[in-house]
């Protein structure tokens, strides 16, 4: 019975496999596009048929372009990636046995896979496979493999990040996301582990207020505050742009981690003061070590905030100080030929690549936040 | 935990929302009655180059004995809001031609307010609507299918709007793809970005790219928990599929529906990023954005502060005035769990 019950129609998961296809395809398209106009010279990247951007005849013609061998090896990385990827938690043990610390070998973690990512696509698939490529042009039969097939180029990125100096506004966004994050959830945790574990009406009036500050239009702080800013020399500084975000983010810090806090049982807590702890020590050591998943996916969201950030970052920095995001902008209304917009278009997917990124190492965290914040608030 | 810990653990944050919030807010309202300039004077340059010499007209601010900008700050009362909402051409609009929408239009702040509006609350069904399919369709999937998906599902909603908005505008520019289909499909030349409508399409379209990703989340957690033996017993009872759906699943989900419709409402009305991304700001207004514009530096280098406090306070009645349904039902529900 139960099977026949949840079991769909022929007609039924025919309309559900091709929803799931069309809607694959919207949500991807447009990303994917971009990364696709990104790496062909603009002939290419605004050529009428989709076939000639995709394969891009004269970014082949003028540049060269990826060969079998090169597309082999970047399928092969891409599985490499994924394989070790898969087997993250493997490794978070065994580095853990080794260092006993959590937020060392969390660390460590990630920067292994930073230098796999390096290691995969700066190294194996550019020096190794271009000696190939070299070593098989000269075999008879074997020569078709080293022929590009798929234009490729990485000028407009050469050009974004070292000409037009793109890593300048991307070490300012380093520097404001850092900021956001830390600060907010040192100030999140502590509120919100407190909300979770009070009943008064003082919190419940506070939660209420954050709900409300939550809606308020990101201008309307700008407003208060730019005046005040600009006459006490705050105006272009990093340090205002991170501390209207933290303000702007605690609302929804506070009411995302208290409903992490609530999973715990407060059974805990008593059992902690019973042994002689004071709240403070309850909170740090019993309590906050429980409480990582909660603190990343919270991390996760503050980062997504302060990296997507364009209002306050337009408003209160400029020049030299200017994040990406902002910067992408300008960028755009300079531009005059085609060249230009598709070096803003790498400059766009360059802003994008991170966020791919985080999806696939974070998308677990990322789906409980969502629903950790409505399923309990 | 006693009242004394809890004001210790909670006092940073506290600070921080007074400071930040409460604060800007009073000062926002302080200042949407007064009218804040630099003074500015009107200075003759000359200016030589090689070609010979030419006198510029500059607006230079004028400096105080300690070299600061010096300021006019005088109390105006309803000033800006009148300078904003504009009731006497709106009074004279109307008398001359009647209740024309297009004309009203050409006030800016209607023009803002009608198109915030309507964004905000034409996406929301069709969020909704997509969300619960996407999330149905999904639920049905083979197992090994179902991450791949959601990873997919999610880039939309996590990508940065205004990278996200040009994206989508560089299909639909001039040269961009899917211009270029529709040319071929329909044998004549299609500017997209010529038309207010195509325009507001365009945003809405993305909005709802954007959004329906969060409300799937949401929906495909929930339908998680909805109870088997109810649909099992409501099977035998003879209820089809649809029936099935529309009296136990969607009440079971109907608090998150509430959740994902008050968030929906916050972050649709904040629209501003997608008319930057868009470059729409020729012929779209959001109130936001107009708060935006009156901040920035204008060409003779002053910012309009009174103006923009006028429309900040105008943007927070609209969006109390649109949330105060869904807070109360919140706020019922927060009042029974506690007691």
């Amino acid at each position: 019975m139960e099977s026949k019950l949840f079991n769909l129609s022929l007609t039924l998961k025919v309309i559900v496999g091709i929803s799931i296809m069309l809607w694959t395809f919207i949500a991807l398209f447009p990303l994917l596009w971009v990364l696709i106009m990104s790496i062909k010279l603009p002939v290419d990247s605004f050529a009428a048929n989709p076939l000639n951007v995709i394969i891009g005849p004269n970014t082949l013609k003028q540049v060269g372009g990826l060969s079998f061998i090169n597309l082999m090896f970047l399928c092969l990385s891409i599985y490499i990636y994924f394989k070790f990827f898969k087997s993250r938690e493997n490794y978070f043990l065994k580095i853990n046995n080794l260092t006993n610390n959590k937020l060392i070998s969390f660390l460590l973690l990630i920067l292994i896979f930073i230098a796999l990512f390096l290691a995969l696509f700066l190294f194996l698939n550019t020096h190794i496979a271009n000696f190939l490529n070299n070593f098989f042009e000269y075999v008879p039969f074997l020569k078709i493999l080293s022929k590009p097939l798929i234009g490729f180029t990485t000028k407009h990125f050469i050009a974004v990040w070292a000409e037009n100096e793109f890593y300048k506004q991307f070490l300012n966004t380093a520097f404001v996301t850092l900021g956001v994050v830390t600060i907010s959830l040192t100030v999140g945790t502590l509120a919100g582990y407190a909300l979770s574990r009070s009943n008064t009406m003082i919190a419940f009036w506070l939660l209420v207020a954050a709900l409300v500050f939550r809606a308020l239009p990101h201008s309307v702080l700008v407003t208060g505050y730019l005046e005040l800013f600009i006459d006490y020399g705050l105006y272009g500084k990093k340090i205002a742009v991170i501390i209207l975000l933290v303000a702007i983010n605690q609302p929804f810090t506070i009411w995302m981690l208290r409903s992490f806090f609530m999973n715990i049982p407060q059974d805990l807590d008593d059992a902690a003061q019973i042994d002689g702890c004071n709240s403070f020590q309850a909170f740090w050591m019993i309590i906050m070590p429980l409480m990582w998943p909660g603190v990343i996916t919270t991390g996760l969201f503050s980062f997504l905030l302060a990296y997507n950030d364009y209002l306050v970052c337009a408003l209160l920095l400029d020049g030299q100080s200017q994040t990406m995001v902002p910067a992408i902008m300008q960028y755009f209304n300079m531009e005059t030929t085609m060249t230009d917009l598709v070096e803003s278009i790498a400059a766009a997917a360059s802003i994008t690549l991170p966020l791919f990124i985080l999806v696939m190492f974070f998308q677990k965290q990322i789906v409980s936040g969502l629903t950790q914040g409505s399923v309990k608030g | 935990m006693n009242k004394k810990t809890f004001l210790i653990f909670t006092m940073p944050s506290f600070i921080m929302m007074v400071f930040f919030i409460a604060i800007p807010l009073f000062l926002v309202f302080f200042q949407s009655f007064h009218f804040k300039q630099d003074i500015l004077e009107i200075v003759e340059r000359e200016k030589c180059d090689p070609f010979g010499c030419k006198t510029e007209i500059l607006k230079v601010p004028v400096l105080d004995e300690k070299g600061n900008r010096s300021k006019i700050n005088i109390w105006v009362g309803w000033e800006n809001y009148k300078n904003i909402l504009k009731f006497v051409d709106l009074n004279s609009i109307i008398q001359n031609n009647g209740y024309s929408w297009s004309a009203i239009q050409s006030i800016d702040f209607y023009k803002a307010l009608r198109f915030t509006l309507t964004f905000t609350f034409i996406t929301l069904p069709f969020v909704l609507i997509f969300g619960l399919c996407l999330a149905l369709c999904v639920n049905n999937l083979v197992n090994r299918l179902k991450g791949p998906v959601i990873f997919i599902t999610l880039l939309p909603f996590i990508i940065t709007p205004v990278i996200g908005s040009l994206s989508i505008k560089w299909l639909f520019i001039g040269d961009g793809i899917i211009t270029s289909f529709l040319e071929y499909i329909l044998e004549k030349d299609i500017s997209v970005f010529a038309k207010a409508w195509s325009i507001e399409l365009l945003v809405l379209f993305y909005k709802i790219w954007h959004t329906t990703p969060f409300a799937f989340v949401i929906f495909y957690a929930a339908l998680q928990t909805v109870d088997k033996d109810r649909i099992e017993a409501a099977f035998v009872d003879g209820a089809n599929r649809f029936q099935r759906l529309r009296y136990i699943v969607i009440p079971h989900i109907m608090p998150l529906i509430v959740f994902v419709t008050l968030i929906h409402l916050m972050d649709a009305y904040r629209v501003f990023d997608e008319i930057v991304g868009f470059s729409a700001e020729g012929f779209l207004n959001s109130l936001q954005w107009m708060t935006y514009d009156f901040l920035r530096l204008d060409d003779s280098g002053s910012r309009y502060i009174g103006r923009a406090s006028a429309t900040s306070m105008l943007t927070m009645i609209g969006i109390v005035i649109i949330l105060i349904p869904v807070l109360r039902r919140v706020f019922k529900e927060q009042k029974e769990k506690r007691n």
